[in-house]
C-alpha cells in the first residue's frame, strides 16, 4: 500500500553526465588493427557487462570491443579499450 | 621567424608522441615567444627527451609504489573523522574508515549522501529551489503527526495532524485524505485537524495496532531512501544535499542538473552510470578524502587502483575478496592472507603453480620477473652456429 508514486517523468540521458566519457563501438576492421598492434586477444582486454547502462545505451553486443575517449588529469585525454562480455 | 599557425603545423605532427595536456602546454609558450626553426627543432627534441624520461619504465613495479604511496599518507589520517558537510546535522564519513569503505567496495557506504546540483532556472530561485527539495525528500504520515492514539470503543484509530508541520512542509489535508481513501477496508472521516480511520470490520486491539502502524508509514511524497534534504546556497546557486541516495529517481526530477548531480554510493554509480562513471567516481571521492585530510597523493596511484578495481566490469575489492584473492598463483594467494585454505584448496583442485609472479619467485627463491628481472635473453642458435664454424676454420 506504500508504493512510492511512479511517475515516468523524464528520461535521462547519463552519457550527458560529467562521469561519463565518451563510448564508441569499434568497427570490425578496427577492432582487428587494435589487437594486431598491442599484440593481445580480446580476452585479455579490460572487460565491460553487457548489461551495463552505456553498454545498453550504445547498443553494442557481447564480443563488441568500447573505445572509451577517457578525460585524465595527467594526459589531457586517453583511449581506453574494454570488450563487452556476459555476465 | 616562425609563425604561429607554422609552430602549430609542426605540433599537430607529434599528435601521437606526446600527450595532448603537454601539447598543450608547448603550444601556450611557444605562442609567447619568437623563434627560429632551428631553436623549435631543438626544444622539440628536449621536450621528447624529457618526456621519454619521465614514461614509467617496462617491469616497474607500479602496484607496489601506489600501494605504498596511498598507504604512507593514510597512516597519518584521523581514526575516526566525522565531518559536516555544510549546514546542520548532515555528517559523512570521511578520513580512514572512508578510504578502507571504498577499496573494499562495499555495497552500501555508511553514510549515503548526495550532492544534487539543480538546473540554471532552479539554482537561481530559491522558491523554486525549495520546490525542488520538497519533492526529493521522503515524507511519511508520521512526519506529519502530532499523536496518534487507539479509540477502543469507537473502533477507530485517531491522527493527530500537525498543523505546523503541515505548513511547513506545504502539504494539504486533500493530499492526507487521498492516499488514506486508498487502505483497503476502512473508512475515514475528517475533523479540523483530526483524522479518524475506522475499520469496516470489528477489530481486536491488536488488529487496532497492527492498523496504527499501517498508517503511520504510508508514504505520501518524495524519493525512497532520501531522508533528509538540506538546502544550501553555495556562490550564486542553491545546492541540495541529502542523506540517503538514489541517484536513478533523483535524475528523474525534473529541475535536477543531470551532468553534475552525484553521489558518494559508488556501486550506485556503477549501476546507473556504468563501469567507466564507476572508476572516476573512486578516483574522485579517494581524492577528495585524501585532500580534506590535507594528504597530497599522485592521482596517477589512484587511477591505478581504480582500474584495477573496475577492470572486470564491476567494481571489485583490493584484498582477499577482490584483486588479490583471484590471482592466478596460489602460492602468491597463501602468502596474502588465510594461506592454509588456499593451499588446501589448490592441493585438493589440483591447481598448477606456474610461478610466472612476483611472490611465487620470491617464496621459491628464484630471480624475480620485475625491472631488469623482466628481461629474457634469446639467442639466435643459426647465427651463434654459423660464428663457431667461422671461428673453427
Amino acid at each position: 500500500m506504500c508504493k512510492g508514486v511512479v511517475d515516468v517523468r523524464r528520461v535521462v540521458d547519463i552519457s550527458k553526465h560529467e562521469l561519463v566519457p565518451k563510448h564508441e563501438v569499434m568497427s570490425e576492421e578496427e577492432a582487428k588493427e587494435l589487437l594486431e598492434r598491442l599484440n593481445i586477444t580480446k580476452g585479455q582486454l579490460p572487460k565491460i557487462l553487457k548489461s551495463d547502462p552505456m553498454v545498453q545505451k550504445i547498443k553494442a553486443k557481447p564480443g563488441d570491443i568500447i573505445k572509451i575517449t577517457r578525460k585524465s588529469p595527467t594526459a589531457g585525454t586517453t583511449i581506453y579499450y574494454r570488450v563487452v562480455v556476459n555476465e | 621567424m616562425l609563425t604561429k599557425e607554422e609552430i602549430d603545423a609542426r605540433l599537430e605532427e607529434l599528435k601521437d608522441r606526446l600527450p595532448e595536456s603537454i601539447l598543450k602546454e608547448l603550444r601556450e609558450e611557444l605562442h609567447k615567444v619568437k623563434l627560429t626553426e632551428e631553436a623549435l627543432e631543438s626544444i622539440i627534441d628536449e621536450v621528447l627527451k624529457r618526456y621519454e624520461y619521465a614514461k614509467v619504465e617496462p617491469g616497474e613495479a607500479v602496484g607496489v609504489v601506489a600501494a605504498q604511496s596511498m598507504g604512507e599518507p593514510s597512516t597519518q589520517m584521523t581514526m575516526r573523522t566525522f565531518h559536516y558537510a555544510g549546514v546542520a546535522e548532515l555528517n559523512v564519513t570521511l578520513g580512514l574508515p572512508r578510504i578502507i569503505e571504498i577499496v573494499d567496495a562495499r555495497k552500501k557506504p555508511s553514510t549515503p549522501m548526495m550532492t544534487i546540483y539543480l538546473e540554471e532556472e532552479y539554482a537561481r530561485d530559491r522558491e523554486k529551489a525549495e520546490q525542488v527539495a520538497r519533492e526529493i525528500e521522503t515524507l511519511y504520515l508520521e512526519d506529519l503527526l502530532e499523536k496518534s492514539e487507539i479509540d477502543i470503543v469507537h473502533q477507530r484509530v485517531n491522527l493527530y495532524l500537525d498543523e505546523y508541520e503541515m505548513r511547513r512542509r506545504k502539504v494539504e489535508m486533500e493530499e492526507v485524505l487521498k492516499k488514506l481513501g486508498s487502505v483497503k477496508g476502512v473508512s475515514v472521516e475528517a475533523e479540523d485537524n483530526v483524522v479518524s480511520v475506522v475499520p469496516e470490520k470489528t477489530a481486536t486491539i491488536k488488529e487496532l495496532r497492527k492498523l496504527e502502524n499501517r498508517l503511520k508509514g504510508i508514504h505520501l511524497r518524495g524519493i525512497k531512501d532520501i531522508r533528509r534534504v538540506v538546502l544550501r546556497r553555495e556562490g550564486d546557486e542553491y545546492v541540495i544535499y541529502t542523506e540517503g541516495s538514489n541517484l536513478k529517481d533523483v535524475l528523474r526530477i525534473e529541475g535536477v542538473d543531470i551532468t553534475r548531480t552525484k553521489t558518494n554510493d559508488i556501486t550506485e554509480i556503477q549501476r546507473v552510470l556504468g563501469i567507466e562513471a564507476g572508476r572516476n567516481a573512486i578516483i574522485n571521492e579517494i581524492l577528495d578524502t585524501l585532500n580534506e585530510q590535507g594528504l597530497q597523493v599522485d592521482v596517477r596511484h589512484l587511477m591505478l587502483v581504480a582500474d584495477m578495481m573496475a577492470v572486470d566490469g564491476t567494481i571489485k575489492a583490493i584484498g582477499r575478496h577482490g584483486v588479490s584473492g583471484e590471482k592466478a598463483s596460489v602460492l602468491a594467494r597463501a602468502a596474502f592472507e588465510i594461506t592454509v585454505d588456499h593451499l588446501l584448496h589448490a592441493a585438493v583442485a589440483g591447481e598448477y603453480e606456474e610461478l610466472e609472479g612476483i611472490v611465487e619467485n620470491v617464496i621459491v627463491g628464484r630471480p624475480v620477473k620485475l625491472g631488469t628481472g623482466m628481461v629474457e635473453l634469446v639467442m639466435r642458435r643459426e647465427l651463434e652456429e654459423a660464428k663457431e664454424a667461422r671461428e673453427a676454420e
